[in-house]
């Protein structure tokens, strides 16, 4: 029953995650967009949906008590417009600017996090988080399921959402830029334009899945949204299969399967004293993970499935 | 305002200046933003403090500092072998990783994210055979000295301001005045019609990764000398060493320096208005403003 | 003498896309040969596959009797080819004379600036500012440049891809005047060009690639009136729409 539970829990996480990768898929799969402060939208969405939800707290501002799926939808729209905020300074520019970019913001959000302790409760965090289904705490194992299948049905909804993007008009322009700006260019299509709206689209499901989690686990940090999450993400969808919605998500849950289990080895190898130590190794191996995918199978476990590069009769340089 | 805010102005912004010629001249030259840059500054450190280690204990001399500095002739001597030990580990970062995504002809972006993928490991590797814990290359305490006007300032930190301006002058004639600088703006310009030309671009991305991570090193050296080393130290540099090559101009040598000065003045006199928790954020807003009103930089030639 | 062979050479920018399919030919020493075509034949594919600039899938390529398939282009510069591009064939941001400098490089020491010299004599255009960034050049001025920066090297096999493109009549008329005594002096020419009449009075035989292969190898006088071109052009475009 505790083994359940705990995969219950387990898999909730990895859910979560697979929102974020869900949302990077549309920046970088669909579009081409490389963001590195991935960390900074997903906790922009943790701390607007807890600013908004938690109960009123005499240390800080905020603290409406507002419904959840209020606090989701600020969330939301608090990912779109800090999305939109910085593709409109760089996405004109060349595609390292917005990389430079995107990890500035998430410096500068960290820091905000840390620092603005009337908002975000400092280095302490926010706690009191309304979890949903709160009535079930209680019964461990209901609770997990309930969350989980919530969870899920988030990711469902997401993935059904994407998938139905990815076959609009909308999707095939969006695809077309990515493939060949000049040609798209000259059939009309605005590349700015649509970057614009898929690096938007792609940082408010970021700050979705940062609300999910945070109203999932109840608390959050500063220590949470470090640039070690940008970079499980990025590995999450390498793995899985840039460009295809199911490779992130099955990315998600195996990238965060060999995270969970390398840590609980690392807590059966090492000693207490050294484990902060032997953490940083879980950390290289994906790192090294990461960049040997992209020398070898840069398309990932599930490639993507290519229709806009048959029309142009070209194939794509990375296969 | 405190005038002592010039001196650490000019201190800090030595360290990102010459850390952002490195990452300006392989932005330029190899055309893709490298994240592991701020990680070759922080293995630069550690190199030489091994090396230094390997010295102080075949000769015990070497480590008594040399009046006015903190150090002895143990830490240059260290400098040398830290500066091939960072330049091995970039060419071989490049032969495996970097220069085989080129090969392929893979997407910029690709290399930006294998650059990034490296940076997690390499510093995650330092944490490992370091632990989180800073060192220090000295114990010896020094007296910052009064230079007048209310300023102060330490023979180390005087020392750093001009070792980086002879180093910046040195690479800036030899990048204006030899086959080897023409070579790399050439390269920098059209890399195709450079092989048309008759130049090795491979010898020239070479001698881009041997200055790049030399001064990295160096600076390196620099950060963990003034302040502490500690694993994380070049991550914590790459956003001021980024905006400090962007607002310089891409491929500018002296424009690095000088964006590496300005934002090094920039953060010490901000700190003291803002407070000192907010450094990090400093350097993000001068990228952010230099994006907005000019983001090919000061020397920049043409629009990104 | 052969002083370049193709031998069923096929490259492009994608292996399963190949844009030259499979072309063969010989060229003479101190012959001048010009390459016809329509727009996307290949032959810009073609010259720059033998320039080491675009990978090659297949077939073999020779210079003087040697092996360079598939060599990189600043190793061919040292073997004796010169080639010119069809397009950003100088470096804009560099100067007129450090142009000259990078491509004198490969000389020993002591002849540098004597080259450099010969160069400058022979083409005035250039000598009158040599400090000046190479960017401010006219459009002929720059065909100038990159062919004095070819030359300077004395090469073999002299490759240039449309030297006239852009250029006035009066201009083309210099630009080939040069060329032809460049190849009195005894170098190879292969010269792509779309100007059947320019090309006229430069070569003797004329070279016709169509999608990719050869579709006609003869004298230039053949196609002095156009009509065999038109047909061979013609035979093309029947080829496109059958397809
Ligand atoms: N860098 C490239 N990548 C992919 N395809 C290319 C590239 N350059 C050219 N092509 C394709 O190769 C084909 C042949 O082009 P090429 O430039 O060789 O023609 P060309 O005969 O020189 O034409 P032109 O007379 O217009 O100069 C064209 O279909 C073109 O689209
Ligand atoms: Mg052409």
């Amino acid at each position: 029953m505790e083994l359940v539970a705990y995969a219950a829990f387990f898999l909730t996480m990895a859910m979560t995650y697979a929102i974020i990768s869900l949302g990077l898929n549309v920046q970088w799969g669909q579009t081409g967009l490389f963001n590195v402060g991935i960390a900074g939208f997903v906790g922009l969405g943790a701390y607007v949906s807890a600013a908004l939800t938690t109960p009123d707290a005499a240390e800080r501002i905020g603290g409406f008590g507002l419904p959840i799926a209020v606090g989701w939808l600020a969330a939301v729209v608090a990912g779109g417009v800090l999305a939109l905020g910085v593709g409109l300074l760089t996405l004109r520019m060349r595609s390292d600017y917005l990389a430079i970019t995107t990890f500035g913001i998430a410096v500068a959000l960290q820091l905000v996090f840390q620092n603005v302790e009337s908002l975000t409760g400092g280095a302490f965090g926010m706690a009191f988080i309304p979890r949903p289904f709160a009535g079930l705490q209680g019964q461990a194992f209901a609770f997990n399921m309930v969350n989980l299948a919530l969870t899920a049905a988030v990711v469902g909804a997401v993935y059904l959402l994407l998938e139905h993007l990815l076959r609009s008009p909308w999707g095939r322009a969006l695809r077309a830029v990515r493939e060949d700006e000049i040609a798209a260019q000259a059939l009309g299509k605005n590349p700015v334009l649509l970057r614009l709206q898929a690096f938007a689209l792609g940082g408010a499901i970021m700050a979705l899945a940062g609300a999910v989690q945070a109203h999932f686990i109840g608390f959050i940090a500063p220590g949470n949204y470090l640039p070690m999450m940008t970079f499980q993400v990025w590995a999450m969808l390498i793995v899985g299969g840039s460009g295809n919605n199911r490779g992130a998500i099955l990315g998600a849950v195996l990238v965060w399967a060999i995270w969970a289990l390398s840590g609980a080895l690392i807590s059966e190898i090492f000693p207490a004293g050294q484990q902060a130590r032997a953490a940083s190794l879980q950390i290289v191996v994906i790192g090294v993970m990461l960049c040997v995918i992209l020398l070898w199978r840069p398309q990932g476990i599930l490639p993507e499935v290519r229709s806009v590069s048959r029309h142009l009769g070209r194939r794509t340089k990375d296969t | 305002m405190n005038p002592q805010a010039i001196i650490d102005g000019l201190v800090s912004g030595s360290t990102i200046g010459l850390g952002a010629i490195g990452l300006t001249l392989t932005y330029s030259i190899l055309r893709f933003a490298n994240f592991t840059h701020g990680d070759f500054l922080a293995w630069g450190a550690y190199l030489t403090l091994t090396v230094a280690g390997v010295l102080g204990g075949l000769a015990a001399g070497l480590g008594a500092p040399v009046y006015p500095f903190s150090f002895g002739w143990g830490l240059p001597l260290a400098i040398l072998g830290g500066v091939v030990l960072t330049v091995a580990l970039a060419l071989g970062l490049d032969r495996i990783l970097f220069g085989r995504l080129r090969a392929r002809g893979a997407d910029t972006i690709i290399i930006v994210m294998a650059s990034f993928g490296a940076s997690m490991a390499l510093r995650s590797l330092l944490e490992f055979i370091f632990t989180a814990k800073p060192a220090y290359f000295t114990k010896a305490l020094q007296i910052a000295k009064p230079l007048g006007l209310g300023m102060r300032a330490t023979p180390d930190q005087l020392l750093v301001i001009g070792l980086t301006l002879v180093l910046v002058l040195a690479l800036h004639l030899v990048v204006t005045h030899s086959a080897t600088g023409r070579a790399m703006r050439a390269v920098s310009e059209n890399p195709g019609l450079a092989g048309v030309y008759g130049i090795d671009v491979g010898k020239v991305v070479r001698v881009t990764w041997i200055i790049g991570a030399g001064m990295a090193c160096i600076a390196g050296v620099m950060a963990g000398l003034l302040v502490q080393i500690r694993p994380y130290m070049g991550f914590d540099l790459l956003l001021p060493l980024f905006a400090a090559a962007i607002l310089g101009g891409i491929g500018s040598i002296p424009g690095a320096m000088l964006g590496g000065l300005i934002i090094g003045l920039v953060e010490a006199f901000a700190v003291q208005i803002v407070g000192a928790e907010w450094r990090a954020a400093i350097s993000f807003v001068i990228l952010v403003l230099v994006l907005m009103l000019r983001p090919q930089g000061i020397f920049g030639q043409r629009g990104a | 003498m052969t002083a370049l062979v193709l031998d069923d050479l096929r490259a492009g920018y994608d292996r399963d896309l190949p844009i030259v399919k499979g072309v063969s030919f010989t060229v003479t020493k101190g012959e001048a040969v010009c390459i016809l075509g329509p727009n996307g034949a290949g032959k810009s594919t073609m010259i720059k596959a033998v320039a080491g600039l675009v990978p090659c899938f297949g077939g073999r390529v020779q210079l003087d009797g040697r092996e360079i398939t598939g060599l990189p282009s600043h190793e061919l510069v040292r073997k004796g080819m010169g080639f010119v591009p069809q397009t950003e064939n100088i470096f804009t941001r560099l100067s007129i004379l450090e142009n000259l400098q990078i491509a004198a490089q490969l000389l020993p020491r002591q002849d540098r600036a004597r080259r450099i010299e010969a160069m400058l004599a022979m083409f005035p255009d250039l000598s009158s500012r040599p400090r000046e960034l190479a960017g401010a050049l006219s459009g002929g001025q720059r065909q100038m440049l990159a062919a004095a920066r070819a030359l300077l090297n004395e090469p073999q096999v002299l490759m240039l891809d449309e030297p006239s493109a852009g250029l006035s009549p009066k201009l083309v008329g210099q630009v080939f005047d040069t060329l032809r005594r460049i190849s009195d002096t005894g170098v190879t020419l292969l010269l792509v060009e779309q100007n059947v009449r320019a090309a006229l009075g430069l070569t003797d035989r004329a070279l016709v690639l169509v999608d990719g292969q050869l579709a006609h190898d003869g004298p230039t006088v053949d196609l002095h009136d156009g009509k065999l071109l038109g047909e061979l052009f013609l035979g093309h475009r029947a080829a496109e729409t059958r397809a």
